[in-house]
C-alpha cells in the first residue's frame, strides 16, 4: 500500500485549510482598530454618529476581504479537493 | 432535488449547489442548478413587487397608503444614497444602483426564507462585478477620452503602467469575491448548525439567521453598491 494515498492528501488538505483560516487574524485586528477609532470619534462628536457608523462599516467590510480570501482557500481545499 | 434548494429541509444537509436537470446545447451539457431556481424565485418576487408598485403609483394619493409609503421610502432612500456619493451625476445611475441594490438585498436575505442564496454562487456575483467593471471603463473612456485614460495609466511614472493595469483588473475580482465569500460563509455556518445540531436546533438558530442573513447581507449589499458608485464616480472625474 502506497503511503501518499488519497487519505494522506485529504488529511494534509484539512491541515492546510486550518492554516489558511489563520488569515482571519488580520481582519480581526483591523476591524477592531477601525471600531476603536470610530468609538473615539463618536465620543468627540456625538452628533456625527450616523456618518461615522456608515464609514466604519464600509471600511470594515473592505478590510474583511483578505480574511475571506483565506476562508475561500480553506473551502476550496476541503470541498473542491483540487489536489486529488 | 429536495435537498439543496431548501437549506433547512432535514438532518442530512449540505450547502453545495445541486443540478436539477441537464440538457445538451451545441454539444455541451448545460445544467440547470438550484441557483437558477432560487434566482427565478427572487426574480418573481421582485417582478411581482414591481407590478404592484406600478399599479399603486399610477393612482397615487396625496396622503399615501401603507404600500405607497413603502415604495416611496425605498425610492427615496436609494436616491438619497446615490446622490450623496455621485452628486450631480446621480440621475444617470440611480436606476442601475437601485436595481442591483434590491436584487442583491433580496438574494442575500433569501436564506432567511429557506432558499440557498443565489449570491452564494460565484456564477452570480462575477457577472455583477463585471457589470461594474464595464460601467467603470465605459465612463472612463466617455469622460476622460483616450488621452486622459492613457495618462491615468502612466501615473506617477510610465513604468507604473502594468501595476495600474493589474489594479484595474483586481476591482471586479475583489468586488465579486467579497460578496460571494460573505454570503457563502453565512450559508456554510447555517448549514453546519442545522446539520450538526438538528436535534436541538429549534429556536436559537434564528439569532444566527439575523446576523448572517439580515445584518451581513444588508452590509454587503450596501458595500457593493457604495464601492460601485465610488469607482464609477472616480472614473467620471471632475467634469
Amino acid at each position: 500500500m502506497e503511503f501518499f494515498n488519497e487519505n494522506f492528501i485529504l488529511g494534509c488538505s484539512a491541515i492546510g485549510a486550518g492554516l489558511a483560516v489563520i488569515a482571519g487574524i488580520g481582519p480581526g485586528v483591523g476591524q477592531g482598530i477601525a471600531a476603536g477609532y470610530a468609538a473615539n470619534a463618536v465620543g468627540r462628536n456625538p452628533g456625527a454618529k450616523a456618518d461615522i457608523t456608515g464609514t466604519m462599516l464600509l471600511g470594515q467590510a473592505v478590510a474583511e476581504t483578505t480574511g475571506l480570501y483565506g476562508l475561500l482557500i480553506a473551502m476550496l481545499l476541503l470541498f473542491v479537493k483540487p489536489l486529488i | 432535488m429536495e435537498q439543496g434548494i431548501l437549506l433547512s429541509a432535514g438532518a442530512d444537509i449540505d450547502f453545495m449547489i445541486h443540478g436539477v436537470f441537464s440538457y445538451e446545447l451545441f454539444g455541451q451539457t448545460v445544467w440547470i442548478t438550484t441557483t437558477h431556481v432560487s434566482i427565478l424565485i427572487v426574480f418573481m418576487v421582485l417582478i411581482g413587487f414591481a407590478i404592484v408598485a406600478n399599479r399603486t403609483m399610477k393612482k397615487a394619493t396625496d396622503v399615501p397608503g401603507p404600500f405607497q409609503n413603502v415604495v416611496e421610502l425605498v425610492v427615496e432612500k436609494i436616491d438619497g444614497m446615490v446622490s450623496g456619493v455621485m452628486g450631480k451625476h446621480a440621475g444617470r445611475f440611480a436606476n442601475y444602483i437601485g436595481t442591483i441594490f434590491v436584487f442583491i438585498l433580496i438574494s442575500n436575505i433569501s436564506g432567511l426564507f429557506g432558499l440557498r442564496p443565489p449570491t452564494a454562487d460565484y456564477g452570480v456575483t462575477l457577472p455583477l462585478g463585471l457589470l461594474t467593471f464595464f460601467l467603470i471603463h465605459f465612463n472612463k473612456f466617455k469622460h476622460q477620452k483616450v488621452k486622459g485614460v492613457l495618462k491615468g495609466y502612466c501615473e506617477p511614472w510610465p513604468i507604473w503602467a502594468p501595476i495600474n493595469l493589474i489594479g484595474d483588473i483586481a476591482v471586479p475580482i475583489s468586488l465579486s469575491l467579497r460578496l460571494f465569500a460573505n454570503v457563502l460563509s453565512g450559508t456554510v455556518m447555517m448549514a453546519l448548525v442545522y446539520g450538526l445540531l438538528s436535534k436541538i436546533a429549534y429556536f436559537w438558530p434564528s439569532v444566527l439567521h439575523i446576523y448572517f442573513d439580515l445584518f451581513s447581507g444588508a452590509i454587503q449589499t450596501y458595500v457593493f453598491c457604495m464601492l460601485t458608485m465610488t469607482y464609477v464616480g472616480s472614473a467620471i472625474g471632475d467634469d
